[in-house]
C-alpha cells in the first residue's frame, strides 16, 4: 500500500508555470476529442458512404434483404481472418501463411469426413487444433527460434498449400456432412408463430440492443462513480440512438428473409471476446506493448516471447475456423480454395486502421475494414464489373485509405 | 606558432527548450592536435556537428572561419568539400560492403555511373596502408573489429583530402591495445600536417596526443590550455571541468545514517559483464554496491564508466553477457535473470533512455503507467478500466504530468513530463529499490525540480534508491553516499561528507592503465 502514500506525494508546481493550465486544458479536450474522433470513425464513415453510394448505383439491390444475408455469408471468412491478422499486426509481425492453412484445413476437413467418415464435430475440432498446431510451430519459430514473420510464414504459405495438394491430390473433395454445411450456409432455425419476420433473430436483436444500451448506460454510471469524466448528457443520448438504430436496421434486414446466418453468430461472438480481450486483458494489453516499443516492453517485465507465440497460436485456430467455414460454404475442399485470402485480410486490417510498424489498431477496426473490402467486392459484382478492374478499385482503395491515415497523422503529429 | 586554421566565434545553438551552446569560441591552430574536453551533455558533440555542418548555417548563432574564409556550411558534404571531415562516436561503416566500397561510399571513383574497380581497389589499398592497415580491400567491415573499423574510418577520411579531422570520443569502443595505436596514428597524420580535433575525457590521452585543450562546461568555452605546458597538470583540466557553482537548487534533505546491522536492501556483488558483440571486452569488471532502504546512493561516471550496463545486467540480464556476480536483497540472495523476476524481488530500473526504452510513445499515459503492474488493476486477467483510470488520474495530479486527460499519448508530452510518466509507472509497481538512470537528463529546470522532490521522497518513505547520474552537482545535493565508476571498474566511495566535484571528477577519469 506504499504505492498509494507516493502517489498522494503533493509535487510542488515549478514557479510561474501552472496558471493557464485549465483554459488550454479545455481547448485541448475539445480539439483532442475532435481528431481521436476523426481517426477513430474516419474509417466508419467511409464505410457508410461506401454502402450509400452503392445503394444508388445499384437501384437498391445492395441492402436488398438478400444480399446483406450473402454480404454477410461471402465475407465471413475473410473477417474472421482479419480479427487474427490484427493481432499479428498489432503485436508488429505479419502472417501470409493463412490463406494456404485455411486450404489445408479445409482439406484435412474433407479427408476426414468424407473419406474417413469421421462425425463432423470431432472433426471440427480435430481441424481447429490441426490450426493451433500449425500456428504454434510457425509462433515457436518465430518468438523463441528469432526467424522473423514474414520468412517463417512465407515458408509456411508454400508447405501448406503443397501439402494442400498432395492432400487432395490434385482433386476437389465433397460434399460436406449437413452439419459442417450449416457452418457455411445455414440459418438460425425458425421458431414460433408465422410473423413476416424471422422470429428468433428479432428476438437476438432485441435481445442485443439491450444489452449494449445496458452495457452502455452501467459504463457510464461506473465513469461517474469514479468520478471521471464522462461525455456530455446529449451526446451520449445520441451515441445510444445511433447505436440503436444502426443495430434495428440490420436485425430488420436479416429477419425479413432467412433470419440470422450461423456464421453471423459467430462472428458476433468473436468480435465481442476479441475486442474485450485486446481492450480489457492483460493478454491484449501486453500485445500493444510489444508491438508499440518492445524493448520498453521487455524493460517493464512483460513476457514478449510468450506473448508472440500465442498471438501466432491463435491465428492459427482462427485460420483453421475460417477454413472449415469455407469448405464448408462451397461444400467441396479444393487446392485452389483460400487463395490471396492472406492479402485480404492484411488489407482489411490495414484499412481499419493498423500500422506497419504494429502497436496500433483495434478488432473492430480489422472488421470494419474487412467490410469495406466486403462491400466493395458486392457492389462491384452487383454492378457486373470484371474481377480485373475490381483488383485494380480494391487496390486504390487500401492506398487511399492508408494514405488518408498516414496524411491524417501527419497534420495531428505537427 | 602556426596560426590558426580554424576559429568559432560565439557560437549558440538552441534546441526546443535547451539551450545547448551558449557562447562558444573555440581556435584550433594548423597542424596540431586539439582536444575538446567536459562533462557529459556540455556540448562537445554539438559544437563539432555545428562545425561539420550536421546542424546547418542559419539554425544557430556566430561565425565560423576556416582557413580564413567565413563558412556557411549547409550539410555535411559542404564541409568536406573544404576537407573538415567529422568521425562520429557510433561508426558510420555499411557492415556489408568491403573497405574499400566504404571508403569511397558517396565518393566513388567512376566514369558515368560505373565504378573503376581497378583504380578504386589500388587507391583504397593505399590508404589502408596510410593508417597502418595490411587487411584486403575487398574485406567486408563485418570481417574487421571495431579497432580496425576506426581506422577505416580514418583512411575515409583521408580520401576526402582531409585538412581537419575531427574525431569524437574516437577510443571510447576500443580496448588499450587498438586506442594507443589509434593515439599513435593521429600523431603520424599530425606529422603529416593534418589538423585534428579529438573530443575525450580521458585524461591521460589527452597528454598523450594534444597539444592544447578547450575544455567546455554546461555549452559555454570555459578555457583553453596549452597541454605541453608544466602548469596543466590533470587537476587543473578537472577543476575546468567542475568548476561549477551548485547554484541549482535541490529539496532540503536530512542526510540518511546508515543503520548499523541492518542488511542492505540491495547489494551487488562482485559484478562482472562482457559487451554483447565484442567477447573479449569488459565492460563491468568486478563491481561491488550496496544500498539500504531510505538511502539515495549515486553512481556517478562518464561516458562508458559501465554504469547503465551494470544496471541492466542486474536488471533482468537487459544488457551484455553476465559473467559473474551475486545480488542480494535485504540479505538474501536472489535471481534477477529475467525482467519479471527483477520486478518480483520489488527491483525497478528507470532507463536513462526513456523514448526507445522507457515508453510506448504511441500509447496513452494511462497504459503507460500500469503497463509494468497490469495486474494489480485487474482481475483475472481483465483490466478494470476504470480503476486503472483512477490510478493514472492520481499520478498525474500528484505527479503533476502536463496532459489534459491520461488518454493523451505520451509521444506528445514534453521530455520532463514524459520522465514523469516513466517514474510512475515504476513507483506504481511499488518496489523497494529504484534504481534511476539519468532521471533528469534532457529536461528543463522547473521538472528537474519536481523529480528531485520525488526522489527524496521516495527514500523518506524508505525505499532504496541508487542514482546514476553525470551531473555532479545533482548527485552532491541529493545523495547520501556516491560510487565513482570509470572504464567498467569502481574507482571510489564517497560520503555526503567527503565528496566534492573536483574529488569525484578525480577517480571518474582515472584509466584503467593505472589498475591493470
Amino acid at each position: 500500500m506504499s504505492t498509494d502514500v507516493t502517489a498522494k506525494t503533493p509535487a510542488p508546481a515549478p514557479p510561474g508555470k501552472s496558471g493557464s493550465a485549465t483554459g488550454e486544458g479545455l481547448l485541448q479536450l475539445m480539439f483532442g476529442g475532435l481528431r481521436r474522433n476523426m481517426r477513430k470513425y474516419g474509417m466508419l464513415i467511409a464505410l457508410a458512404l461506401l454502402v450509400i453510394l452503392f445503394q444508388v448505383w445499384t437501384g437498391g439491390d445492395l441492402l436488398l434483404p438478400r444480399n446483406v444475408s450473402n454480404l454477410v455469408l461471402q465475407n465471413s471468412y475473410i473477417l474472421i481472418l482479419a480479427i487474427g491478422m490484427m493481432l499479428v499486426i498489432i503485436a508488429g509481425h505479419i502472417d501470409l501463411s493463412v490463406g494456404s492453412l485455411t486450404a489445408f484445413v479445409g482439406a484435412t476437413a474433407a479427408v476426414l469426413t468424407v473419406e474417413h467418415h469421421v462425425a463432423w464435430p470431432v472433426a471440427l475440432v480435430l481441424c481447429l487444433v490441426l490450426g493451433a498446431v500449425a500456428g504454434a510451430v510457425q509462433g515457436y519459430l518465430i518468438a523463441y527460434f528469432g526467424i522473423p514473420s514474414f520468412i517463417v510464414t512465407l515458408a509456411g504459405m508454400l508447405l501448406f498449400r503443397g501439402l494442400t495438394e498432395i492432400f487432395l491430390e490434385g482433386q476437389t473433395l465433397g460434399p460436406f456432412p449437413d452439419g459442417l454445411q450449416k457452418l457455411g450456409n445455414g440459418f438460425l432455425p425458425e421458431v414460433g408463430p408465422d410473423t413476416n419476420y424471422h422470429n428468433l433473430t428479432l428476438l437476438l436483436g432485441f435481445v442485443l440492443l439491450a444489452s449494449v444500451v445496458y452495457q452502455e448506460v452501467r459504463d457510464r454510471k461506473r465513469q461517474q462513480e469514479f468520478l471521471l469524466d464522462v461525455l456530455p448528457r446529449n451526446a451520449f443520448l445520441l451515441k445510444l440512438v445511433a447505436i440503436a438504430a444502426a443495430v434495428l436496421a440490420v436485425t430488420m434486414l436479416l429477419a425479413s428473409y432467412q433470419g440470422a446466418p450461423i456464421i453471423l453468430i459467430v462472428l458476433g461472438v468473436l468480435v465481442v471476446g476479441y475486442g474485450y480481450v485486446m481492450r480489457n486483458a492483460i493478454f491484449g494489453r501486453h500485445i500493444y506493448a510489444i508491438g508499440g516499443n518492445l524493448p520498453a516492453a521487455k524493460l517493464s517485465g512483460v513476457k514478449d516471447k510468450k506473448v508472440t507465440f500465442l498471438v501466432f497460436l491463435n491465428m492459427g485456430v482462427l485460420a483453421a475456423l475460417a477454413g472449415m467455414v469455407v469448405a464448408a460454404r462451397l461444400n467441396a475442399a479444393s487446392p485452389k480454395a483460400g487463395l490471396n485470402f492472406e492479402l485480404e485480410a492484411i488489407a482489411s486490417s490495414f484499412i481499419g486502421g493498423a500500422s506497419m510498424s504494429g502497436g496500433v489498431g483495434t478488432v473492430l477496426g480489422a472488421i470494419i475494414g474487412g467490410l469495406v473490402l466486403g462491400v466493395l467486392n458486392n457492389g462491384m459484382n452487383l454492378l457486373s464489373v470484371g474481377t480485373d478492374w475490381q483488383q485494380v478499385i480494391k487496390g486504390l482503395a487500401l492506398l487511399l485509405a492508408v494514405g488518408f491515415d498516414v496524411w491524417n497523422k501527419r497534420k495531428v503529429g505537427s | 606558432m602556426a596560426g590558426p586554421v580554424l576559429e568559432m566565434r560565439s557560437i549558440v545553438k538552441t534546441f526546443p527548450g535547451v539551450k545547448a551552446l551558449s557562447d562558444v569560441t573555440l581556435t584550433v591552430r594548423q597542424g596540431e592536435v586539439h582536444a575538446i574536453c567536459g562533462e557529459n551533455g556540455a556540448g562537445k558533440s554539438t559544437l563539432m556537428k555545428v562545425l561539420s555542418g550536421v546542424h546547418p548555417h542559419g539554425t544557430y548563432e556566430g561565425e565560423i572561419l576556416f582557413e580564413s574564409e567565413v563558412c556557411e556550411f549547409k550539410d555535411i558534404r559542404a564541409s568536406e568539400q573544404h576537407g573538415i571531415v567529422i568521425i562520429h562516436q557510433e561508426l558510420a561503416l555499411v557492415p556489408y560492403l568491403s573497405l574499400a566500397e566504404n571508403i569511397f561510399l558517396g565518393n566513388e571513383h567512376a566514369k558515368g555511373g560505373f565504378i573503376n574497380w581497378n583504380e578504386t581497389l589500388k587507391h583504397a589499398t593505399e590508404l589502408l596502408r596510410r593508417v597502418g592497415l595490411t587487411d584486403h580491400p575487398e574485406t567486408p567491415v563485418t570481417d574487421i573489429g571495431v579497432g580496425k573499423q576506426q581506422l577505416v574510418e580514418i583512411a575515409k577520411a583521408l580520401s576526402k583530402k582531409v585538412k581537419l579531422l575531427i574525431l569524437d570520443e574516437p577510443t571510447a569502443a576500443l580496448n588499450d591495445e587498438d586506442s594507443g595505436k589509434l593515439l599513435d596514428l593521429i600523431l603520424e597524420l599530425k606529422k603529416q600536417g593534418i589538423t585534428s580535433i579529438i573530443i575525450s575525457h580521458k585524461l591521460n590521452e589527452i597528454r598523450k596526443v594534444a597539444d592544447s585543450v578547450t575544455i567546455l562546461r554546461d555549452g559555454r568555452s570555459i578555457e583553453t590550455l596549452d597541454v605541453k605546458a608544466p602548469e596543466t597538470t590533470e587537476d587543473r583540466i578537472i577543476s575546468g571541468m567542475v568548476g561549477r557553482d551548485l547554484d541549482h537548487r535541490f529539496p532540503e534533505r536530512t542526510p540518511h545514517e546508515a543503520e548499523a546491522g541492518a542488511a542492505p536492501a540491495l547489494e551487488i556483488r562482485d559484478w562482472t559483464v562482457f559487451h554483447p558483440v565484442d567477447q573479449q571486452r569488459k565492460v563491468v569488471d568486478d563491481v561491488s554496491v550496496q544500498v539500504r532502504r531510505g538511502e539515495i546512493v549515486g553512481i556517478a561516471g562518464l561516458m562508458g564508466a559501465g554504469r547503465t550496463e551494470l544496471a541492466m545486467n542486474v536488471f533482468g540480464r537487459t544488457y551484455g553477457r553476465y559473467a559473474g556476480g551475486t545480488v542480494l536483497k535485504d540479505g538474501k540472495e536472489i535471481r534477477t535473470k529475467t525482467v519479471a523476476e527483477a520486478i518480483k524481488h520489488g527491483i525497478a530500473y528507470v532507463t536513462e533512455d526513456r523514448k526507445h526504452y522507457g515508453l510506448n510513445l504511441i500509447d496513452t499515459i494511462n497504459r503507460n503507467i500500469s503497463l509494468t503492474a497490469l495486474d494489480k488493476v485487474a482481475k483475472r486477467g481483465v483490466v478494470d478500466e476504470h480503476e486503472e483510470r483512477q490510478v493514472s488520474e492520481r499520478f498525474r495530479k500528484s505527479m503533476n504530468i502536463k496532459a489534459p486527460t491520461v488518454f493523451e499519448p505520451v509521444g506528445k508530452l514534453s521530455g520532463g513530463n514524459q520522465q514523469k510518466v516513466v517514474l510512475s509507472k515504476w513507483i506504481f509497481a511499488g518496489p523497494d529499490v529504484l534504481i534511476l538512470d539519468e532521471p533528469t537528463r534532457g529536461i528543463d529546470v522547473g521538472a528537474k525540480y519536481e523529480i528531485y522532490t520525488v526522489i527524496d521522497q521516495l527514500a523518506a518513505e524508505g525505499k532504496a534508491v541508487v542514482f546514476i547520474s553525470s551531473e555532479l552537482p545533482e548527485l552532491l545535493g541529493m545523495c547520501d553516499r556516491i560510487y565513482t565508476m570509470a572504464a567498467g571498474r569502481l574507482t571510489g566511495e564517497f560520503s555526503r561528507a567527503e565528496a566534492s566535484q573536483e574529488a569525484l571528477m578525480r577517480q571518474m577519469t582515472k584509466d584503467k592503465e593505472v589498475t591493470r
